[in-house]
Formats: structure tokens, sequence, C-alpha cells
């Protein structure tokens, strides 16, 4: 008997006197949140990522002066505007680990939990290019940040590689005590476009 | 109102002050305090233990000596939570086992929630002018989860200064015969369990279980701390005429 | 990891005894355990719905298990149908056997590794050495517990038994470059870890990763980590083998929104942890193979009490609270998983049959605490008295156990064993002898009464 077949025997075995069960979704599923942009920015910011809100007009402008004298990883699809006049890096593995960051757009937000998701579509580049330059410049509209967890699930297509962010790369290994920076971007700056 | 006394076998054999006080206590709120004597041991020790096969001949033996009573009074928030808790647990639902347990668990009390939920009385008239600290034990805490029970009736006793236990949730480490199985580190548990005690400055430990004290007591008795340990229904006994 | 628990002598109650004595390990033990215990309990109670979530999570689990057989196959249609290989494993020889072939078969001789409880329980990295593949840690606690080859302590921080003093000596010992004049500052030693590992996630061409959850219904593969490390695994090299537990499965997409809300809050104690990634089959071009392992979970799955244990999704909430883990440390429990929830995981994976195992479901109070905070509902005081019920016990232990059953059973023999005692009770030692000494050694025995309330009773209150 193949290795499947047995497994799937002993299994059936296994709980055939087993009761049914019914799940209780008890829980939240559409939080009331008065302020999703003010929640989002604290909660980014409690990670120790840098936070800005800004209107969407002054955006541009915000990104050009960030990115300014880097060499930036510009994923297709992303805005022009939001490109800036950043000197672009090239795409090999080699091009990803000297550039001086990436800028990108999101897929989706959570406030509650202070997440960005991305989901590789236009603007968000592959997961290599989100994840091996050493800053993460991203831009997350108003209208793309929701309350809390279940609403961001219900937003996202699992056919698609996603990468949850909830600040920057950081470890508790040592004494349990959080510390940033570790192998993902060691800066995570957030531009809320409002 | 008839209440029976589960006097549980550790108070029957080593503690019997602290049933004196219980009968003593429910008499002066006006409850008739009946002792059934053919009453033994709730089985934890050796359900908890691994011999189920006796746990269960004992927990028969409970639920036919306190069938028929309104109120079952325990002075120990373990062997209540025992009977309510596990019993349960150790029959076949839908079995005539089930349907007995069924039929007593619920009337099991422990001493302080007997008091605030059945009595509904906080104010017991006792008088007792000592500092005293409380430890919650698990069992009242996460098993039958008396809350703030104890301390609500600990804050109506006259003279008692109540001084907050740090880190008052966690395990003194008696855990039954874990104490004897794992010693080392029961032993460290309790150590921890002592300092705590030793830093509110308290004359008195009290607890509404008694072989937690007796493990914590014994360290503390080892160690000449000066600190004695009384259960709380010995406190609650004590008024200005007996104290 | 530089070897495998199995087989380990001793067992709890010793190994915790030598345990107790390290007041460095207590100390390290202590201050983690209680750090993380703080956090927890700030962002669970920031949630108003945590016991809405807490019981959603069990039920979905516990659909899971009841219907493992058709969501397993669902799965497989959907990781095959999304370009992986799904491979079934029935132990861990088998599971070592296809990770080695498919390694081999891409001629690669080095693979990097995400922290996988699965692969540490199975020795993958052992069983791989065994072929000349040699394979990298790359989380940072376990490269520490590798270089400094040493067992894990705990499920998510495996060198917890290590202060930032000692990781400073074994990175300075162990590591071919540090960072000149590296201090143990923990950022310092994090940065020594990326320089460390940077070069390698950048080369390797095989990954191999664990899951924190598997999707049913869309066949979709979930890592929830801190420090990137997981994303570098995943994400970059040309092939990527998960090997995951049958009971990592999940019904369907919205069941995350559960499981991503309890995971992070009991494990780190985070609202989030930093990153998670989610992919279904192969993903970028990457060769997925992804390896389903039963390794005793199905005779866990037949127990009717302890198949609760199935449910654990490794948050390690039970070991941070746990005050027999904090005394006695990871290593005494002689397994991967240790503290309650391994004190339950443990002896249905292995049995009983060593002293060791046999131990385990002993090696707790029953203080309830690791149940309290268990996002999944797990009633490990439940299954551990059911273990003790099927635990081999001692000729002595059981011979007293039973005249105690005897006694206890009938209170007239009660009264006269309380009357013999009490007749008897000046002549009681200090120490007591044999296996009773284990209570006398630090504690005072209580004062045996003059009387028994049973006969203070029918003296004076008999009516």
């Amino acid at each position: 008997m193949s290795a499947r077949e047995e497994i799937l025997g002993r299994i059936r075995q296994a709980v055939r006197d087993a009761p049914e069960v019914g799940i209780p979704r008890g829980y939240r599923t559409a939080a009331r949140v008065d302020d999703l942009v003010g929640l989002f920015a604290e909660r980014v910011d409690d990670y120790r990522a840098i936070v800005h809100v800004l209107p969407s007009a002054e955006v541009p402008a915000k990104i050009a002066e960030l990115v300014r004298g880097r060499r930036m990883v510009v994923p297709d699809g992303l805005p022009e505007e939001w490109a800036g006049e950043a000197e672009r890096a090239g795409g090999s593995l080699a091009d990803l680990d000297a550039a001086g960051g990436v800028v990108t757009g999101c897929a989706v937000a959570i406030a509650e939990t202070g997440t960005i998701v991305l989901d590789a579509g236009p603007g968000q580049g592959t997961r290599a290019q989100t994840l091996v330059p050493d800053y993460h410049l991203c831009v997350v509209r108003a209208d793309q940040i929701v309350a809390g967890v279940p609403e961001a699930v219900a937003r996202l297509d699992p056919a698609r590689p996603l990468t949850w962010i909830s600040g920057p790369s950081a470890t508790s290994d040592i004494e349990l005590n959080r510390v940033e920076g570790v192998h993902g971007p060691r800066t995570l700056e957030v531009i809320v476009s409002t | 109102m008839r209440v029976a006394l589960f006097i549980t076998c550790v108070n029957d054999t080593l503690f019997p002050g602290t049933g004196k006080a219980v009968v003593s206590l429910l008499r002066r709120l006006g409850c008739e305090v009946d002792f059934p004597a053919a009453q033994t041991c709730c089985g934890q020790m050796h359900v908890n233990t691994g011999y189920r096969e006796e746990g269960v001949r004992l927990a028969r033996h409970f639920t036919e000596v306190f069938s028929g009573y309104d109120a079952v009074v325990a002075p120990s928030g373990s062997c209540a939570a025992m009977v309510r808790e596990q019993y349960p647990k150790l029959v076949r639902p839908g079995s005539r086992g089930a349907a007995a347990i069924g039929e007593v668990a619920p009337k099991v009390y422990e001493l302080s929630e007997f008091l605030i939920d059945v009595l509904k009385v906080e104010d017991v008239g006792a008088y007792f002018p000592h500092r005293v600290t409380y430890h919650p034990t698990c069992h009242s805490l996460r098993g039958l989860r008396l809350g703030d029970r104890p301390a609500r009736l600990l804050s109506h006793v006259r003279g008692l200064e109540l001084v907050p236990l740090p880190a008052a949730e966690e395990c003194c480490g008696f855990g039954g015969t874990f104490a004897v199985k794992n010693p080392a580190v029961s032993a460290a548990m309790g150590a921890d369990k002592v300092r705590n005690v030793l830093g509110t400055g308290a004359e008195v430990l009290c607890a509404a279980d008694n072989s937690c004290l007796m493990h914590i007591g014994g360290t503390l008795n080892r160690q000449k701390a000066g600190v004695r340990i009384m259960h709380l229904a010995e406190i609650l006994a004590t008024t200005e005429a007996t104290g | 990891m530089s070897g495998t628990f199995l087989g380990m002598p001793g067992n709890f109650p010793k190994n915790a005894e030598k345990a107790v004595q390290d007041s460095q390990l207590r100390f390290n033990l202590r201050k983690a355990t209680h750090t993380i215990r703080g956090k927890r309990a700030s962002v669970v109670d920031e949630l108003p719905d945590w016991q809405e979530l807490r019981a959603a999570g069990k039920a979905i689990k516990d659909e899971t298990l009841r219907h493992l057989d058709r969501y397993l196959v669902q799965l497989e249609d959907a990781v095959t149908g999304a370009g992986g290989h799904v491979h079934w494993a029935r132990d861990a020889a088998e599971a070592n056997r296809i990770v080695t072939g498919l390694v081999k078969a891409t001629g690669e001789s080095e693979v990097v590794k995400v922290k996988s409880m699965a692969t540490q329980e199975i020795g993958l990295n052992e069983a791989l050495a065994e072929h000349g593949i040699t394979a990298y840690e790359t989380d940072l606690a376990e490269l520490i517990v590798q270089l400094g080859d040493d067992f894990p302590s705990h499920i998510l921080v495996p060198a917890i038994h290590r202060n930032r003093a000692e990781i400073r000596e074994i990175f300075l010992d162990k590591m071919a470059e540090t960072p000149e004049g590296l201090t143990d500052e923990p950022a310092a030693l994090a940065e020594a870890a990326r320089l460390h590992l940077r070069e390698r996630f950048l080369r390797s061409k095989v990954a191999i990763s664990g899951a924190n959850f598997m999707v049913a219904e869309t066949g979709t593969l979930v890592v929830l980590e801190s420090e990137g490390n997981g994303r570098m695994c995943l994400t970059l090299p040309e092939t990527l083998i998960s090997v995951v537990g049958i009971e990592k499965l999940l019904p369907s997409w919205r069941d995350l929104e559960v499981f991503l809300q309890l995971l992070p809050r009991s494990s780190t104690g985070e609202r989030m942890n930093p990153y998670t990634s989610m992919w279904t089959g192969a993903t970028e071009g990457q060769d997925f193979h992804l390896v389903l392992l039963d390794n005793g979970r199905t005779d866990v799955l037949a127990d009717e009490v302890g198949r609760q244990a199935l449910r654990c999704i490794r948050c390690s909430a039970c070991l941070n609270v746990c005050p027999v883990y904090e005394r006695a440390g990871g290593h005494a429990y002689g397994s991967v998983y240790p503290g309650p929830i391994g004190a339950i995981l443990t002896p249905q994976l292995r049995g009983m049959g060593s002293e060791l195992d046999a131990s385990l479901p002993y090696a707790s109070s029953l203080c309830g605490a690791c149940y309290d905070v268990c996002p999944v509902a797990i009633d490990i005081p439940e299954v551990l008295v059911d273990l003790r019920a099927k635990a081999p016990h001692g000729r002595a232990e059981r011979a007293g156990m039973r005249v105690a059953g005897w006694v206890l059973g009938n209170e007239v023999r009660l009264a006269k064993a309380q009357r013999l005692a009490t007749r008897f009770r000046k002549l009681v030692p200090r120490r007591l002898p044999g296996p009773l000494s284990a209570w006398t050694d630090t504690r005072d025995l209580p004062e045996i009464p003059e009387e028994s309330f049973r006969d203070w009773w029918e003296r004076h209150e008999r009516p």
C-alpha cells in the first residue's frame, strides 16, 4: 500500500466515531474603527517603522525627497509619479543586494495590526525585489486600509504570492527582547496617501 | 438551609480545626449543618496520579453519600473542582454514573462560593486584627473561577489588613503527588511562593485549600519564617467573642 | 542541531533537578518567560473578541481533524493543480528519504533551512548529513543552537536558555568571521547573524521549510516569521521543499482570519509578526515540493481525549506561562516539544516505552495556566491526567495507591487509620524515609492532630 493510502486509511479509522463539529464565528468580521488612517499610522509606528500621512498631491515630492541619492528598485507597474527621479537598480540578485532600496505600493493594509500586504501585483514587485534591498518605501492609499484581519483576508487572492509586512525585520531571539533589523529590510518607511 | 459538610480527607485527618470553623461559621449564618459520616475522599489523588479505577470507586462512593442534599459545602477549592469539573469526565455520557454525578456535582460548593452565591453574604461578622495575605490556589482560581469572592469576604473582616500577594496567580508547587514525584521543581516553586509571601510582611498566609497551605507552610516552617498559615474558614469563623 | 533527542536517557524529575540548580539558567528562563508573558497578556487583552476567536480556532481545528482525510486530498489536488508536487511520509525515515532524494536530484550539497519543528522532530539535518548534505539553520535562535552544538529548549525561541553574553561567546567561537569589537548588545548580535548568512541566502539553490498552516481549499502554505530569513529561504532558492505535519491544515482560506490573529498574539506577543509569507504551488518559477508527514499523528488522532493535542499551532504560550517549564527548562523534557504541550504530545507521538517519556505526563502540577492561555483551548491538564492513567506505574507506588484506595474506600477503615496515626503522632520523624523523603527534604510535615474531624464530630455533634 502506498504511504498516501495508508495514512488516509489510518485517519479514517481514527476518526470514525468522532463527533461532527460546528464552527462558531462570533468574532468581529467588520470592526468599527473611526479613524482608519490614524490607527494604521499609530500601529505601524509601534513597530518602529517610519510613517508619513500626506495628501496624495504631496506624495510624489515626498518620495523624491526620500529616494534622492539612492539607487532604487522600481517594480513594473509602479505609478510614474511615485518612481521619482531616482537612479534605477537592475534586476539581478546582485543588483538587488547592491540597491539602495525599493519603492512599492501595496494590495491592502490593516489598521488594527499595522500590517501591509503585498500580492506581487502592479507596482509591488516580485518577492525578491521587496526583500533583498535594505530599505523598503511603501505607499499605501487610504482606501486600501481595512480595519481588521478578516477584512484583509477577504480582499486577498490566495492564488497570488502574498507577503504580510508588519514593521521592519526583527528578532526576539535574544532574551525575548525585540530588536529591529535582521535579514529583511532594516528600514521600513510608509507613506499613507490621503 | 440544611447543608452537608464535605470535610475532605486531608482536612478530616490533618486539619480538623478547619472543619470545626466551617461548622461554627455556617451555624452562625443560620444553616443546619450535617456531616454524613460515610464520606471519605473525592478520589482526586488517585485520578490525578493515574489510578483511575480506584478514583472512580471513590467518586461513586462520594455521589452515593452526598445525594439528596440541597447543598454540599467543601472547605477546599481543589476537591470541589474535582467533583464539579473532573467527575463528569470519568463516566460515559448518558450512563447511570453520569446521571448520578449530574445530580450531585452542581450542588457542591467551595466555601466562599456558598457564602456569596447561595447565602448572599459578604460580611460574615468576623473579627481578625492581623495583617493577612491571600494565595488564591490554582483550582480555585482557574478551576472554579472563584475570582474575588475570598477577597470580598476578607475585606469585610473587622481589623483585618489584606495585603496583596505578588504573583498570586502562580502555582505554589504542591500539585498533589507532584510534590513528591517532582520534588526539585516543586520545592523551587514553593521557594518562590514563600519569598513572595515574606515580601508582603504579612503575619498570616490564608488560602481556601489546606493542601497548598501544607506545602507552603511546611516550607515556611522549615525556614522558621514566622508566618502562620490559616484556612479562609478559620479566619471567617473568628469573632470578637471567640478571637 | 547537533543531535536528536531520541533515546535520551534519564527522566524528567532527574533532568529537572539538575536544571533547578543552574542559577544562570533559572535567571535566563525567568527573565525571558516573564517578558513574553506580559507582552502576550497586553495584546490579548486588547482584542474584545479573544474568547470568540479562541472558540472558533478550536472548532476549526476540530473540524479539520474530523475530516482530515478529505481535506488532505483536497489540499493535494490544489497544490498539484498549482504546479507543486506532493509526497506522503508515514514516518521520520520515509520523510528523510524523500527529502534527501529531492535534494540529491538538484545536485546540491547545501541547503538553507527555515526554523521548522517537523524537521527537528524527524532529525532531518542528521539524515541529510549522512548523505553529505549540509543543512544551514537560518533562524537566529536555531543558528545559536546549531553553532553552540546544543539542543533547542523552546518551541519559538530554541535558544531561550542562553543569555546575550553566552550568545556572544558562541558567535566569537564558532562563526568564521564576526564584526570587530562584537558586543553583547542584541542589535550587534543580530547584525553579526545578518552578515554571517547574507551570502549564503543569495547563493543557495535549495531551501527546506515547514509551515504554520496549509489551506485545503486553495493549496496555500503559510509561514509566519520575524527576521526575514524565512522570506529569504522561501523566495530566493530555485527549489523549495516544505515538510509539514498532516494536522497543520485549515479547511478554508477564510479560516486564516482567525489564526492570523490567534498565533502572533499568543506566540511573540505582537499584534502581528513582522513577516508572513503565503504561496500556492510553484511560485515565481520555483520548483515546489510538499512532504506531508504522519510520524505518529494518526495514532494521536485515534485517541478520543488525546487528539485535541493535534489542534496545537506551536505558539508556545503554554511554555511561557508554565511554572514547571520556567524552572526545569526545555532540555529536561528530552524532546523538540518541551513544556506543557510537549508533556502531552511527546508521549503520544513516541509512546511511553522509555523512562523519560513515561515521566512526562507527570511533569506538571496541573495548575491549569497552560489551558487558560492556549489559543485553541487544548485542555492540557485533562490530557495529562488521561495519559497518567495509561502510563506504566512502579510496583511500590501501585501497591501504595491500592492500599490508600482501600483505606479511603470505607469510612470505618479510614477512621481506624486516622486513630492509628493519632496514637503514634509524637513518633513521626522530622525526616521521612524512602520516597516520602521527597516531602521532608525541603518541607516540614504538618502536626498530626489529637483527633480527626470525624471523631470530634462523633463526640460533640452527633445528634
